[in-house]
């Protein structure tokens, strides 16, 4: 860059608002972003972030505000506008083809008409010099989670942009993983090019990060040096108060408590080409303790829930028991009806129908359950029953709402998961079963919910809990086993797990696991 | 250039969701007028008879029931398929097939006759039409087919399987060769609700019967619940324990049982026998009235009788005005494009979008294309 243009910042936004509805997204946002530095963009789920780089990369139109680059005004109408800029981004959420090769993703995307061939020896050249290894020529449907990102990190590359945009880069990666993602930004940074990084985890952000703009509920609520910032001074920030913290005691004796969920050789193979087979997962979980799950997404979770809950019955009716009865050829209703239940992953369409009441939603996991309750003579619904049930959840949870018993799309998705927890816990359920219980909900709700589950395990029952994010699951579990491509590892007691080691086990170090080819290459 | 593009509104106006129908039927008035304009009729004079004069004396009161009831029973079982997602395109198949069987009874056994033959009678026909909608019901569970193409392709199955009845098997023998079968016995016949007003059977008190059955079965009891939940989010309904393949069988067989019940209280109520053509589209305009009707069993009633009153307007347009009485399918036709038009409007919001190129230079402000 010419010398007129030295201290003048790559990246200035003022004033940036962009409403949706009667929601306000995001509130005047200013925003600098110098040449050379790691930015971050801090904030809970929910507060903005995602919203404001759309707008930077052209997805999404402003309402008001503006932005300047290099010092001048632009308005930054579409994606293809953004990249021409020199603005690039790396998703959350990848947009790949999975039938198609790294190289030819990466040739959709640049639309200048040079041949695969090209391309291809260009991008193994770029992964190799900044070490994030690719093999052009591999499908992205046999690679991990992480080698996908690399693919979009080299696309981005590719283009030789001035500000790369990282969208919770490491949500999806091991430790170690992250660790080596770690070593190319800075890398990058040294070259001159800036960065936005956007994450809620403190830790990352106060080892790679040079300044920081903090977001809460779609407004700046701060600009600060992370490495001068504590962790918890940054936490309040976010959340805007002290998080309590969840409290766990250790538990006594659980060798000897009664298996209430155990899972034996369950295997399933994957129902479409892009789907995880599950192989000969083992897994006994008591009375009384909390079994984390961790795994980097994709590694046959949703596959295993699915099999646990019942939505996919199994072959075998002994490879899932509950209170010591076989299970696996019941439905999730008779699973139900045996003392389990089940929370899922995604919360609007699976957990909770969007278009219905909150007293509605609760029928959904409890029509059967609770007939006697809920549904009356001929198959009539009780809704004065439902009403009550609904609102004493609502009171347990803390569920904040407009209306007394507004759709369950109406609210925010911490609210909406603390009633959809609180619609189980309500059961006294025996066996529960949670799929990422706080994706998504703001540090107060979620730390309600981790305490809601140990208290239920301490009560008598066995929780199983599967995550992604790893300091959930040292919070709240007793043992974590982990998940790697269908295959579940043996689960280590809480007092001899480190970080490093799960994080090992999360890259796939498990005996008996074939590495990509890729690696030796 | 120019495009258009459909943006998904942040809320539904819930006084235009109530309106749309209205809304809807004005603009068929609208379009309707400018038709009549075009074929040389003054629009007024047509209007009057087209909508009034059909409903100015009490006898005229009874047709409207009677083309009426077979709307709205077939009406209320099409809103319980769509409000499941399940898209039974059938129903005229099914209205002929349940009056093929139903009538089974008195052709086969001209001899019995008796308080028990209208029941059974009414009850074959609720079971062939059932039977008729497993079809496709059958085919989509386990072959994944398409039910819109399934169900509607077997209407052409029924329509020419009844024609071949009547002409061959069926037949009348001292029918002089009309394609007709014989006159039904009197205990085959489903009486008059006021003879001394007007033809009004109990098609129509059936009708209202299944209406009010049907509300209560969507809004109060669980299995509408279930029929609910599946046909807004499937996975959710996955989730409760709810089978879809279950629920797509109960869906068209309850359906297919209403369209029986209507085909065979047509045929042994306003007809009194089988003859190659049972009925004058009544499986596809009850598609319009469950639309029309919002989809619900209560608002299908309404809007039965005014799709009742689009056939008698146009065979009174025919003989008074000289115009075909096909414009009462046009008229149809108009309602159900304004009805479908409005509710998308009410969800959507229509944005023009320019083709303008980006451009580099500073502050490229967007040139608004429209």
């Amino acid at each position: 860059m010419s010398a007129n243009q030295d201290g003048v910042d790559l990246l200035e936004v003022r004033g940036l608002t962009k409403t949706f509805g009667t929601l306000t997204a995001c509130d005047h946002i200013d925003l600098n972003v110098a040449k050379g530095e790691i930015h971050a963009l801090l904030g809970e789920n929910g507060a903005g972030k995602s919203t404001l780089v759309k707008m930077l990369f052209g997805t999404l139109e402003p309402n008001s505000g503006e932005v300047f680059w290099n010092g001048q005004a632009v308005t930054i109408s579409n994606p293809g506008f953004a990249k021409k800029l020199g603005i690039g981004m790396v998703f959350q959420h990848f947009s790949l083809f999975e039938a198609l090769t790294a190289a030819e993703n990466i040739a959709l995307s640049l639309d200048d008409g040079s041949p695969i061939s090209t391309i291809a020896a260009k991008a193994r050249a770029l992964s190799y010099s900044y070490g994030l290894p690719l093999d052009p020529q591999s499908l992205v449907g046999d690679l991990s989670v992480g080698e996908r990102q690399r693919i979009e990190i080299i696309r981005c590359l590719l283009q030789t942009p001035q500000l790369i945009i990282l969208d919770e880069p490491t949500s999806v990666l091991t430790p170690q993983e992250a660790d080596k993602l770690f070593e190319t930004l800075e890398r990058l940074r040294s070259e001159g090019k800036s960065i936005l990084y956007i994450s809620h985890r403190l830790e990352e952000v106060k080892r790679i990060c040079d300044r920081a703009t903090v977001l809460r509920h779609g407004k700046v609520v701060g600009h600060c040096n992370p490495r001068k910032e504590t962790a918890a001074s940054l936490a309040r920030m976010m959340v805007g108060n002290d998080v309590q913290a969840v409290v766990r005691a250790p538990v006594q004796g659980i060798e000897t408590a009664q298996p209430l969920l155990e899972i034996r050789a369950l295997s399933r193979r994957p129902a479409t080409p892009f789907s995880i087979p599950l192989r000969n997962i083992n897994l006994t979980v008591r009375a009384g303790e909390v079994i984390g799950i961790a795994g980097v997404a994709g590694n046959g979770q949703g596959e295993f829930f699915e099999s646990v809950s019942g939505e996919v019955p199994q072959q075998d009716p002994a490879s899932v028991r509950i209170r010591g009865k076989d299970a696996g050829g019941l439905s999730i209703t008779g699973r139900r009806l045996m003392g389990a239940a089940f929370v899922p992953e995604e919360r609007l369409g699976h957990g909770a129908a969007p278009r219905m009441k909150l007293s509605e939603n609760l029928l959904l996991s409890r029509h059967a359950t609770d007939g006697k309750v809920f549904v009356g003579a001929g198959g009539m619904v009780k809704s004065d029953a439902t009403y009550a049930a609904a609102q004493r959840i609502i009171k347990a949870m803390d569920v904040r709402k407009s209306a007394l018993d507004p759709e369950a799309a109406a609210l925010s998705g911490g609210n909406l998961q603390k009633f959809i927890v609180g619609r189980e816990l309500d059961r006294r359920p025996s066996v529960m079963v949670v799929n990422q219980p706080t994706w998504g909900v703001d540090a107060g709700a979620a730390a309600h919910i981790r305490q809601t589950l140990i208290e239920l395990a301490r009560s008598g029952s066995a929780v199983l809990v599967i995550s992604q994010d790893l300091d959930e699951l040292f919070e709240i579990s007793d043992a974590i086993a982990v998940m790697h491509n269908g295959e579940l590892s043996k689960p280590l007691p809480i007092a001899e797990a480190t970080f490093e080691k799960i994080g090992m086990l999360m890259g796939g170090a498990e005996p008996g696991h074939a590495e990509h080819a890729l690696e030796t290459s | 250039m120019m495009r258009l593009e459909l943006v998904k509104r942040p809320q539904r106006s819930m006084l235009f969701s109530a309106l749309s129908p209205f809304i809807a039927f004005m603009l068929t008035i609208i379009a309707g007028a400018i038709l009549f304009a075009l074929l040389g009729v003054n629009p007024l004079k047509a209007f009057q008879i087209y909508f009034l004069e059909p409903v100015s004396q009490v006898w005229q009161l009874h047709e409207l029931a009677i083309k009426a009831a077979p709307l709205i029973l077939i009406g209320v079982g099409l809103s319980v398929c769509y409000r499941a997602n399940i898209w039974n395109i059938g129903a005229e198949g099914q209205f002929i097939l349940g009056g093929i069987v139903g009538s089974s009874i008195p052709v086969l056994f001209p001899q019995f006759e008796g308080p028990l033959v209208l029941p059974l009678m009414l009850l074959f026909g609720m079971v062939g039409g059932a039977a008729y909608a497993a079809i496709p019901a059958l085919l989509k569970t386990r072959f994944n087919t398409n039910e819109i193409l399934t169900s509607l392709m077997l209407v052409y199955v029924a329509q020419l399987f009844l024609d071949w009845l009547v002409r061959g098997p069926w037949r009348d023998p001292k029918g002089f060769n009309f394609p007709q079968t014989i006159q039904f016995n009197d205990s085959a016949i489903l009486p008059e609700l006021m003879p001394a007003s007007g033809r009004a059977n109990w098609g129509f008190v059936f009708a209202l019967v299944a209406a009010v059955l049907v509300w209560i079965l969507m809004s109060r009891m669980l299995k509408g619940f279930e029929v609910r939940v599946l046909g807004s989010s499937p996975r959710a309904g996955r989730f409760a324990g709810f089978g879809i393949n279950r629920m797509v069988f109960f869906a068209f067989m309850l359906s297919g049982a209403l369209a029986g019940l209507a085909g065979i209280s047509e045929v042994s109520g306003a007809i009194g026998q089988l003859q190659p053509v049972i009925s004058p589209g009544y499986g596809f305009a009850a598609i319009i009235v469950a639309f029309l009707g919002r989809l619900n069993p209560l608002g299908i009633v309404a809007a039965g009788l005014v799709l009742a009153l689009t056939y008698l307007g146009g065979e009174a347009v025919q003989s008074a005005l000289g115009i075909s009485d096909k414009v009462a399918r046009v008229f149809q036709g108009m309602l159900l494009f304004f009805v479908l038009g409005c509710d998308t409007l009410i969800h959507y919001r229509i944005r023009l979008i320019g083709f303008a190129a980006p451009k580099l230079e500073s502050a490229p402000k967007l040139e608004e294309a429209r």
